[in-house]
């Protein structure tokens, strides 16, 4: 196969300095955590070196939220190709090799290919996104995310008239994934799926820091998708493919167990999963004693977002 | 309730309390990780239904070893039980919920898993309301039959821990299967107590009919029969 480098891309015609020097900044940062394996200390040794301190904030980014501390964050994450809880989870997935990172892109685009990450951030403009993230189990976070929107690289790669659902493939490395080696519960590699509209939604974005560092390897580094009215696990981690498809993708949670998760899953009080109560959650962060959060319609993005599903009855596309 | 202190009997009380002490020393230092709420809800979960099953496997025990005497295991690691399962209850109502009662209720009318836990924990408390020396005497036969719900409230607390599972089944199949060993030793034991009074019938009754016909048999044996 084909990969293409910095060449086929055309120079972007951004040219305000500081998104440019955010973007080198970047760049460099995931460089070097390639090349110097940032991220095999403990997880909770912060990878802190990289920040980038004043990123623009991003559409529909609430500023009202305040952050969830990130040492919660780096440590309470589920990672089931790693570990089924989420101790040995944040612990195995140091493992993860993320030196030069390629993405595929294809299926119904004109431009397909296998892009670097390094030159697909070349074209694009990064901003923090402070989002709420709803777990399906109930718990939930706010989370600064640093990223770019989905839109932008699906714009890119100029989708065909046939593309009307988006398939996310995340990374097969069974040499350092316990449970992809031995075929445990999911089918792998983890795929997750959005329709053509959620996906070019401003608020569905791909990450690839938090807190202003590049995203810790348990998070998802080092590229992740992020939609913030799902369910969390819809927002794929390590993702190396993206294609762009005619039919809904098989995701591998709505494979395993289809009447608990169903594609769209998105985050709904009123929808109780099979088994549990989806009508509040608990906010990691706060103390004993204190109430769980009233969980919202859509996770509070209602506003933005309850347009794309205006006659659809939530209930059955759960 | 009046307690023979002995030394073995000692230990399990205060070993009862070491999973309590433990978490206290957690909460303490902090050490529950990232959602410490939810950390402490589990692990009390957790010691209930280990005391449940430690309970279940008193009566094994004592049959395989001919070990007398262990009733009072069997309602110590009980009540330890309940004591454990109450503490859990109560971080689910009062320090996760915060006793905000119109979101239990919708908590616990949609979570199914739930409803096994209140099942497991009505059971429980019924048990230990009626566990005293003095309450088994004056229920007499019912007190057998009403404490053989133990093996129901286990099954039930099995089905509760299944049915929240989010990813690990090691650990509850770990419990399913001591629970159903612990019922199917029971149930053994018991069609064999069976098979063997069906069998021995005829033969004690033709042993006192001949020893009657030899009046050799003495006064006490008639009186048990
Ligand atoms: C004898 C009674 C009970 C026993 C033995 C028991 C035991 C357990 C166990 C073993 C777990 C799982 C722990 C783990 O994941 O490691 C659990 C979880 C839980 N129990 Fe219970 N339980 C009982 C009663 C109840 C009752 C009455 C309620 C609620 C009113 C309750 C609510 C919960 C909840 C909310 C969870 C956490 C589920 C999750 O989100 O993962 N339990 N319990």
């Amino acid at each position: 196969m084909i990969i293409k480098t910095k060449k086929d891309i055309p120079a972007s015609e951004i040219t305000d300095p500081l998104v440019f020097n955010n973007r080198r900044k970047i760049i460099k940062a995931i460089l070097a955590g390639a090349v110097t394996g940032i991220g095999i200390s403990p997880v909770s040794a912060a990878n802190n070196s990289i920040a980038w301190p004043d990123l623009p904030r991003g559409d529909g980014s609430a500023g009202l939220l305040t952050p969830t501390p990130a040492e919660l964050v780096k440590n309470y994450t589920n990672y089931y190709e790693f570990a089924f809880n989420k101790q040995d989870s944040a612990r195995l997935a140091q493992n993860l090799r993320t030196d030069s990172w390629t993405i595929e892109i294809g299926g119904e685009v004109e431009n397909p290919g296998i892009y670097y990450l390094e030159d697909v951030l070349r074209q694009q403009t990064l901003q923090e996104y402070i989002y709420r993230f709803r777990c399906v189990e109930g718990w939930s976070m706010v989370v600064p995310w640093v990223g770019f929107p989905l839109s932008c690289l699906l714009k890119f790669v100029k989708p065909l008239s046939g593309a009307l659902f988006v398939k996310f493939t995340a990374v097969h490395q069974p040499e350092v994934m316990p449970k992809q080696r031995r075929n445990a519960m999911l089918e792998w590699p983890y795929v997750e799926g959005l329709r053509m509209d959620e996906a070019m939604h401003p608020l569905t974005i791909l990450a690839v820091g938090m807190y202003g560092s590049i995203l810790p390897k348990q998070n998802g580094a080092p590229l992740r998708l992020v939609v913030p009215w799902k369910y969390g696990f819809k927002s794929i981690k390590a993702v190396v493919k993206i294609e762009l498809v005619r039919r809904p993708p098989v995701t591998s949670w709505c494979q395993f167990a289809p009447h608990e998760y169903g594609f769209y899953s998105n985050v709904n009080p009123a929808v109780a999963h099979p088994r549990w109560s989806q009508s509040s959650e608990r906010q990691l962060g706060s103390g004993f004693f204190t109430p769980r959060r009233k969980t919202e319609l859509f996770n509070g993005y209602g506003e933005q977002v309850a347009s794309l599903y205006r006659d659809m009855d939530l209930r059955h596309f759960f | 309730m009046i307690f023979k202190i002995d030394n073995l009997r000692t230990k399990c009380i205060v070993g009862g309390l070491i999973p309590l002490l433990w978490l206290s020393i957690d909460i303490a230092f902090d050490n529950l990780g990232a959602n410490p709420i939810y950390a402490l809800h589990v692990r009390l979960g957790d010691w209930s239904l280990r005391f449940l099953c430690l309970t279940l496997a008193i009566t094994p025990i004592q049959t395989m070893t001919n070990w007398r005497g262990m009733a009072d295991y069997r309602q110590l690691f009980g009540m330890y039980a309940f004591f454990y399962a109450t503490l859990h209850v109560l971080a689910y109502l009062v320090i996760d919920h915060a006793l905000v009662w119109h979101m239990i209720g919708i908590d616990i009318i949609e979570s199914p898993y739930i409803w096994f836990g209140v099942l497991a924990y009505i059971i429980v408390f019924l048990l230990a309301l009626t566990s005293s020396k003095w309450a088994k005497k004056r229920m007499g036969k019912s007190w057998k039959k009403l404490h053989r719900f133990i093996y129901l409230a286990a099954i039930a607390a099995v089905i509760h821990y299944f049915w929240q599972l989010k990813g690990n089944l090691a650990e509850p199949l770990f419990y399913a299967i001591m629970v159903f060993l612990l019922l199917v030793f029971r149930i053994l034991v018991w069609v064999k107590n069976r098979q063997l009074n069906k069998a021995m019938a005829p033969t004690a009754r033709r042993v006192l009919t001949l020893a009657e016909e030899q009046s050799e048999i003495p006064e006490t044996i008639h009186k048990q029969h």
